[in-house]
């Protein structure tokens, strides 16, 4: 990671490589602590079909996240994940065909990942060729995008098949064929049944996401260059980095988490509706705030956003087991959002002149 | 002659800065809105009624716009103006019941309410040093929470005072809303103390440059806290219109005023990233942002084309505006 802070030049190697992992640290201390707090309270959190439902919860923010994610670093902000969220969902459910087809399916999520990823294109190309500031660019192409969900789904409805539901929100054990196991496993077999038991396939999508796109791009020439236009722009542009491209690339892939976040919810769902996205542009922010990415971009990383959004989602279940007041939950998971956030985000803690807290 | 004149006006019209370039082209735009919508949608566009009323609508947005300009000038925005002005509204009508003898009560709570939370917001930006978007957002989650809490307990559908009724809807003279007449005094004061003030000028700076606003002398946290606290205060004073207009307030009131307010500000030629922007052109923003809503609700069209059409003409204006620098340095 490439930081222009001055108070990373004054410290020494070991602080400097603390504190620049402090902030994603701080999203993990927290997810931790809320999942002892959540195990404490309720005793049945590590059985299979709590795991899968608290990941099932989550996994749609935490796409979200990840589309966010990128476009931050860049030093940039997206108010378009949730539309293109909105946009996928309204486009799936209106592809799907009865009866199922396992091509329909396969080219129902290609076509969305498609579209969701020519989204992100549309912001990045308005942001770097039309040399905008990419707050209101995107806030202009979310209402275009909505208009457009709403306009493939004027009614919330449509058709989704269960079959494409459960593969994504079930249990890997549920998902794979009985028969591979045999009727009563021993042994090495009733261990891996086991194990596939707790796995939800939700966490197999992420992992796979991760692996094949995520870090590719990370450990690319590409992935650096996001990273070094978020630190400075100027003397990324300098030192030959191509501004444009990567810049470019960071808003296609964020179109194209959105998508995967939009073909999640649908299989969450199993309907389609066009606002179903909205609230998750600004939850997107508060996750990624939350996972330690800074919003002047240069650091940070999906790590932390990832944590951040479970920890989120594991705050209304714990108020739950809690026995809290449901009047009163609203207000507590906004008073745990806003602690987190901005003890995350303020600057007063790890500068040593004011003039470094101004931007 | 004649030739002479148009050439001088036009290169009067390109030497100008962006800020005043982008206040002629705010309120052209307008007059072509007007014109436009007069030839192909219905000739009433144009009538004095027509343009009354939605002058009426806009006074809400408009002082709502009007807060959030002024933070937006020093570079940072209020992403709490939905639930600000939800509480605000909330516990004004709860505690008025209904009675026009409570309203100075009313009006008095409400408006410390939303100055109270523009100064949580303004401490948190510029003490704590928290971005304001997130810490916005982290405090709007919060008061919807409070407000959640408070309306559980109260009735909140109870009607408003007929005054304030009066006040959000009552046109005078047949052409002069009340609500406009306070958007109007809203305006007054605003533009005075943006560009006559030392606030104003401070206010400015900040937008400009921070480091260089503190290093000249100017205390830029009490004018962060200032701006913060005028939005908060208008916000309450919009929730306050909004209830009357309804004649009750409820909750989730405030949610579609948010992204227009911002949506009217940049519009009206103010610069996103602060420093740069004329009050003059974000009431132009508002009446456009109002006027393009009344068009396409005479059409009758789709809400997805009105969407569409509501984040095209957005990019437009901001194409018409100008582009940023290159990076080079």
């Amino acid at each position: 990671m490439i930081s222009t802070r001055p108070t990373n030049q004054i410290m020494p190697g070991f602080w400097r490589h603390i504190l620049r992992h402090f902030r994603v640290g701080i999203a993990f201390i927290i997810l931790f602590a809320l999942l002892g707090i959540t195990v404490s309270l309720n005793e049945r959190f590590f059985t299979p079909p709590v795991i899968t439902s608290t990941a099932n919860q989550s996994m749609t923010l935490v796409f979200a996240g990840m589309a966010q994610t990128t476009v931050v670093i860049t030093g940039g902000i997206d108010l378009s994940v949730g539309p293109i969220i909105s946009l996928s969902n309204s486009l799936a459910s209106s592809m799907f065909t009865e009866p199922d087809n396992p091509l329909n399916i396969i080219g129902v999520v290609m076509i969305v990942l498609v579209v969701a990823s020519l989204a992100g294109l549309v912001n990045g190309l308005i942001v770097v060729y039309g040399r905008l500031q990419p707050i209101i660019v995107t806030l202009a192409t979310a209402s275009i995008y909505s208009g457009i969900a709403l306009f493939l789904r004027p009614q919330p409805g449509g058709y989704v098949p269960d079959v494409y539901g459960d593969l994504l929100t079930r249990r890997v054990a549920q998902i794979l064929p009985e028969t591979l196991f045999g009727e009563e496993p021993t042994g090495i077999a009733a261990f891996f049944q086991s194990l596939l038991n707790h796995i939800p396939a939700s966490v197999i999508l992420l992992l796979v996401v991760l692996i094949v796109v995520w870090i590719p791009f990370r450990r690319s020439q590409l992935g650096m260059w996001v990273y070094a236009i978020g630190s400075n722009e100027g003397a990324a542009y300098m030192s030959g980095v191509n501004v444009k491209l990567a810049k470019i690339s960071a808003y296609v892939l964020g179109g194209f988490f959105a998508g995967i976040a939009g073909l999640f919810l649908t299989a969450q769902t199993l309907s389609g509706d066009a606002t179903t996205g909205t609230v998750f542009t600004l939850q997107s922010i508060a996750v990624v705030v939350l996972g330690g990415t800074s919003l002047f971009g240069g650091s940070g990383g999906i790590a932390g956003t990832i944590a951040g959004a479970v920890a989120l989602r594991l705050i209304p279940t714990i108020l739950f087991f809690a026995r809290v007041n449901p009047l009163q939950q609203p207000l507590w998971e906004g008073v745990v959002i806003l602690l987190a956030v901005a003890a995350g985000a303020s600057r007063i803690f790890t500068v040593r002149s004011r003039l470094d807290t101004m931007r | 002659m004649e030739n002479t004149q148009k050439n001088s006006l036009f290169s009067r019209f390109s030497n100008m800065d962006r800020e005043n370039r982008s206040v002629v082209i705010s309120y052209s735009m307008i007059v072509v809105l007007i014109i436009f919508c007069s030839i192909f949608i219905t000739p009433n566009f144009a009538s004095p009624t027509f343009l009354t009323q939605q002058l009426r609508i806009a006074s809400f947005l408009g002082i709502i716009a009007a807060g959030q300009m002024a933070v937006i000038l020093t570079g940072n925005i209020d992403l709490s103006i939905p639930w600000t002005l939800n509480l605000s509204a909330v516990v004004a009508t709860s505690i008025m019941a209904g009675q026009d003898s409570n309203l100075p009560l009313g009006i008095a709570v409400a408006l410390g309410v939303g100055l109270l939370v523009g100064l949580v917001n303004g401490i948190g930006v510029a003490y704590l040093r928290v971005p304001s978007m997130v810490l916005t957002l982290g405090v709007n989650a919060v008061l919807k929470g409070i407000t959640v809490v408070y309306t559980g307990s109260a009735p909140q559908f109870q009607q408003t005072p007929e005054l304030l009724s009066k006040a959000a809807t009552e046109v005078l003279f047949g052409f002069l809303p009340i609500s406009v007449i306070v958007w109007g005094v809203v305006s007054l004061i605003h533009y005075l103390v943006l560009s006559r003030s030392g606030l104003g000028r401070k206010t400015y700076a900040v937008g400009n440059n921070e480091i260089v606003a503190y290093l000249s002398g100017i205390k830029t946290p009490r004018v962060l806290i200032m701006v913060f606290m005028l939005s908060g205060v208008l916000n309450a004073l919009a929730g306050l219109l909004l209830a009357g207009n309804a004649g009750r307030s409820f909750n989730e009131m405030g949610d579609p005023y948010m992204l227009p307010a911002i949506a009217a500000v940049v519009v009206g030629g103010t610069s996103i990233l602060g420093g740069s922007g004329k009050y003059v052109g974000t009431i132009a923003g508002v009446i456009i942002v109002r006027l393009l809503d009344g068009a396409l609700n005479i059409v009758q069209v789709p809400p997805a084309a009105k969407d569409i059409t509501f984040g095209l003409v957005i990019l437009v204006m901001l194409f018409l505006y100008g582009r940023g620098e290159k990076v080079r340095e």
